[in-house]
């Protein structure tokens, strides 16, 4: 699909703070405020994880994958693919939690919840992208690590970083891009 | 062309940085002005910042030792628990919590130390720029502090006093601070005691916080709050000593007439805002003011016009009427009506911005402290010695600059507000004194036990951008005067409060003060020559909390009760400052219930939160309450005073 914007991570940049899975928990929470949050029960669930592997730290989720086989697998239709906004959405009512879709998920995105032995995952904050807002976890990345965009922009800009970096010769700062 | 991959963050940053919410117009109008500019405004800096780091936000981040930082998934989703060393979510806290209290204390002890140093170089003869201004004080503070002051020189009485207070900071016995046993409520002191926390001494407590909350110390986060309840305690030594010393310095503040709000700049004059918290400075350069009026005429403007911004501006208002311009987070918006020929500052809540926004105008941003310089301000170091000098060279800046000044960059906002304040201790026993010159106290009880004042309530702090917008202040104050508490404010709260009209006495009804409180503050303004008393009590600058200490402590000893069973509530509803921190830290070692917002950085620790909103409770008798929606606060606080209420017996 044309146009669908992703969660991106510029690797660079991440700093490993952790800011974006506490966005993630304050998004899925009832309340949507963290002093709130942590006292609800259930806990509010979280759907990205901050890892470093080698040098890198980076922040993981759902690539929402145009053929995704985790909704391809499902053998209930509780995962599928959202038409109008090009997500993998869940429905937990559906979930048989057989965790086919956490075997065949290339990037590990399923998330188990335990309490009602379903599948969860990144619902790409489908509710704040409709009324036009960034996914929770993009807003509070502090150094803009993680970008959402499309593919075609998101490979433009680094056709554009690769340029300049040959022709600089140098890395590019990871201020330049930054909201000064 | 650049793909621009933050296009949209960065249009919905620009979004919310230019939503201004409840804020009033003049502040709104500078806001655009600061904006279009200097490129910058709070709201700017806030919105970049949001949303802030959680971990921070509950205390759960530990930056004590180089095996970190570490911090504490608080939603238990399969992180950490512990830090490196073990340390947990509530020893992270509470550790936290206490080097907060430690900045605090620490900026009140020296404010009060420096001013205790002038009072004995005053008293040895050394320094000619001050003078005692206010023996009455002076032989009261020696009283208070069981010093002899019969037959004696008043220089060698202040010089015994001066000496007294710096010993407290430095001593080795292990007798307590003799400022705190004598000016602590007894009942109070008594449960100290009883704990073990009552400081011997200012500099080990602070030293030993510091020692105690670094890698590989104290992790019983019990013991680590009672070290933090001892710290609340040692600010109260500051800021009982650095207000009670100024009034013997710089005088004992009376009722006062003033203005308030940005529109006290004014277009003709030469303006220059005193800015910060000690009263050494500002004092002087409000006497160099009045000596060089005449230079401001003879370069075509009708005068120099000193007003002021944050304490210093509060500290000036209720000693001169200096009038109260702006809060902390206006300060930069004084310099943006492009009126302002000056700003000096001395120390605390002087935010780095100002030199950066004055470098926009023709401005002078002047820094006085050796330990508060900020890059691209002016510095001229004030010390005692060299008040005048100093002084009288500020003020010559603020004329050079004048000159400088782009009349068509110009805008002040209208129409000040009205300001009565002036409230100290003994102002306001001065006005119960005619209602009842044997017993003064006893009208103040007396209308509290049938309850046309419901309870007090005292409203403190800075003015937080995030709670300005939702105006959290002035609604908390409106609902609680609707209920007949009686309000008195100190520091940026009383700014706030002043702008929002709350100080004028003709404003009592239009505000919607309740009945009861209405009747008590009419008589006892009739008393005072007024129409009313002001529907909010303004008694000074941050520091001046220790004023409300006082009262608390002349009530309760008189009661007999404790100050826990007093329906009195503090609140600071737009926290900023590890100050404000420490001045609650006190506040609940004295039994209070403190309400804050935002929430203290205590809630990623369960049983720090539980202890300091619940176990504290019977400890010390106060109670910290957390609550960021102005009407529900005010609700819960009148519930707790009327629980206080139906503990006295009172009629609730």
């Amino acid at each position: 699909m044309e146009n669908v914007k992703r969660v991106f991570i510029v690797v660079e940049r991440c700093v490993g703070c952790k800011s974006c899975e506490i966005a993630c928990h304050i998004e899925h929470s009832k309340s949507k405020d963290l002093y709130k949050a942590i006292f609800e029960i259930p806990r509010p669930k979280r759907f990205n994880t901050v890892l470093k592997v080698d040098q890198y730290n980076a922040s993981l989720r759902c690539a929402h994958c145009e053929d995704p086989p985790c909704a391809n697998v499902c053998p209930t239709g509780a995962l599928q693919k959202d038409e109008e906004t090009g997500f993998v959405t869940y429905n937990p009512a559906k979930c048989i939690g057989c965790w086919q879709c956490a075997m065949v998920c290339p990037f590990g995105a399923i998330y188990p919840d335990y309490e009602t032995l379903t599948a969860a995952k990144c619902d790409g904050c489908i509710e704040r992208v409709k009324s036009g807002r960034l996914p929770a976890c993009v807003e509070a990345c502090p150094t803009n690590a993680l970008v959402f965009a499309d593919v075609k922009e998101m490979e433009q800009f680094k056709r554009e970083r690769s340029l300049r970096e040959l022709t600089a010769g140098q890395k590019v700062s990871i201020f330049e891009l930054g909201v000064v | 062309m650049v793909t621009d991959l933050l296009k949209e963050k960065k249009e919905a940053i620009e979004k919310s940085s230019q939503e201004y919410g409840m804020l009033d117009e003049g502040t709104v109008r500078l806001l655009k002005k600061e904006e279009k500019e200097a490129r910058t405004t709070v709201y700017h800096r806030l919105a970049r910042q949001e949303p802030q780091c959680g971990f921070g936000e509950l205390g759960v981040c530990c930056r004590m030792c180089y095996m970190g930082p570490c911090r504490i998934d608080v939603f238990n989703s399969g992180g950490p628990q512990l830090g490196v060393c073990g340390a947990t979510a509530d020893t992270i806290v509470a550790r936290n919590l206490l080097r907060e209290t430690v900045g605090g204390a620490s900026s009140h002890v020296e404010h009060a130390m420096e001013i205790a140093e002038i009072l004995r170089d005053v008293a040895e003869g050394k320094l000619e720029a001050y003078k005692i201004r206010d023996t009455e004080k002076l032989l009261s503070v020696a009283r208070n502090l069981g010093i002899n002051t019969e037959n004696r020189e008043i220089s060698e009485i202040a010089l015994e006093i001066a000496e007294a207070s710096l010993e407290d900071l430095y001593k080795l016995d292990r007798k307590p601070s003799r400022w705190i046993e004598k000016y602590s409520p007894s009942s109070s002191f008594k449960k100290w005691s009883a704990l073990g926390i009552v400081p011997t001494n200012i500099w080990q407590p602070i030293v030993n916080a510091m020692h105690r909350t670094s890698m590989g110390n104290d992790a019983d986060p019990v013991n680590i709050l009672l070290a933090d309840l001892r710290m609340g305690i040692v600010d109260g030594y500051g800021l009982t000593m650095a207000t009670e010393l100024s009034d013997v310095l710089f005088g004992t503040p009376n009722i006062i007439h003033s203005y308030a709000n940005l529109a006290t700049i004014k277009e003709d004059y030469v303006n220059i805002a005193v800015h910060g918290h000690n009263p050494a400075l500002s004092e002087k350069v409000l006497e160099w003011a009045e000596k060089l009026q005449e230079r401001a005429r003879a370069i075509g403007a009708k005068g120099i016009n000193i007003i002021g911004v944050c304490c210093t501006g509060n500290e000036v208002l209720m000693r001169h009427g200096i009038p109260l311009a702006a809060n902390e987070m206006q300060a930069e918006l004084a310099i943006v009506t492009g009126a302002l020929d000056a700003m000096v500052a001395d120390f605390q809540c002087i935010w780095p911005i100002l030199a950066q926004v004055a470098s926009c105008y023709h401005t002078k941003l002047i820094t006085t402290v050796p330990y508060v310089k900020i890059p691209g301000a002016i510095h001229i170091e004030f010390s005692p010695e060299k008040a005048d000098e100093v002084a009288r060279r500020i003020i010559e800046i603020g004329l050079e600059a004048y000159q400088q000044r782009n009349p068509a960059r110009v805008f002040i906002p209208n129409h000040p507000e009205e300001v009565y304040a002036g409230f100290s201790v003994e102002a306001l026993l001065g006005i119960l004194k005619k209602v009842d010159p044997e017993d003064p106290l006893k009208p103040l009880i007396e209308n509290i036990a049938n309850g046309n004042i419901y309870g007090i309530a005292a409203i403190v702090g800075c003015p937080n951008p995030k709670t300005r917008k939702y105006l959290f202040s002035e609604r908390l104050i409106k609902e609680l005067l609707k209920n007949n508490v009686l309000v008195i404010v100190t520091g940026c709260i009383a700014h706030i409060a002043a702008q929002a009209g709350f100080m004028n006495p003709r404003k009592i009804d239009e505000i919607g003060v309740g009945e009861g409180l209405k009747s008590v503050l009419k008589a006892l303004g009739g008393a005072a020559g007024l129409p009313s008393l002001p529907p909010t009590i303004h008694m000074g600058s941050c520091v001046d909390n220790s004023r409300i200490g006082v009262l608390l402590k002349a009530v309760s000893e008189k009661l007999h009760v404790d100050v826990s069973s007093l329906p009195v509530v503090a609140s600071a509803p737009e926290l900023i400052t590890e100050k404000a921190v420490s001045i609650g830290t006190w506040a609940l070692a004295l039994g209070v219930t403190v309400h804050v917002c935002p929430p203290l950085r205590v809630l990623g620790g369960p049983q720090v939160a539980d202890i300091l909103t619940r176990q504290l409770r019977n400890i010390t008798g106060g109670e910290l309450y957390i609550e960021c929606d102005p009407e529900k606060a005010a609700k819960e606080l009148i519930r707790k005073i009327r629980e206080k209420r139906i503990g006295l017996g009172l009629r609730a």
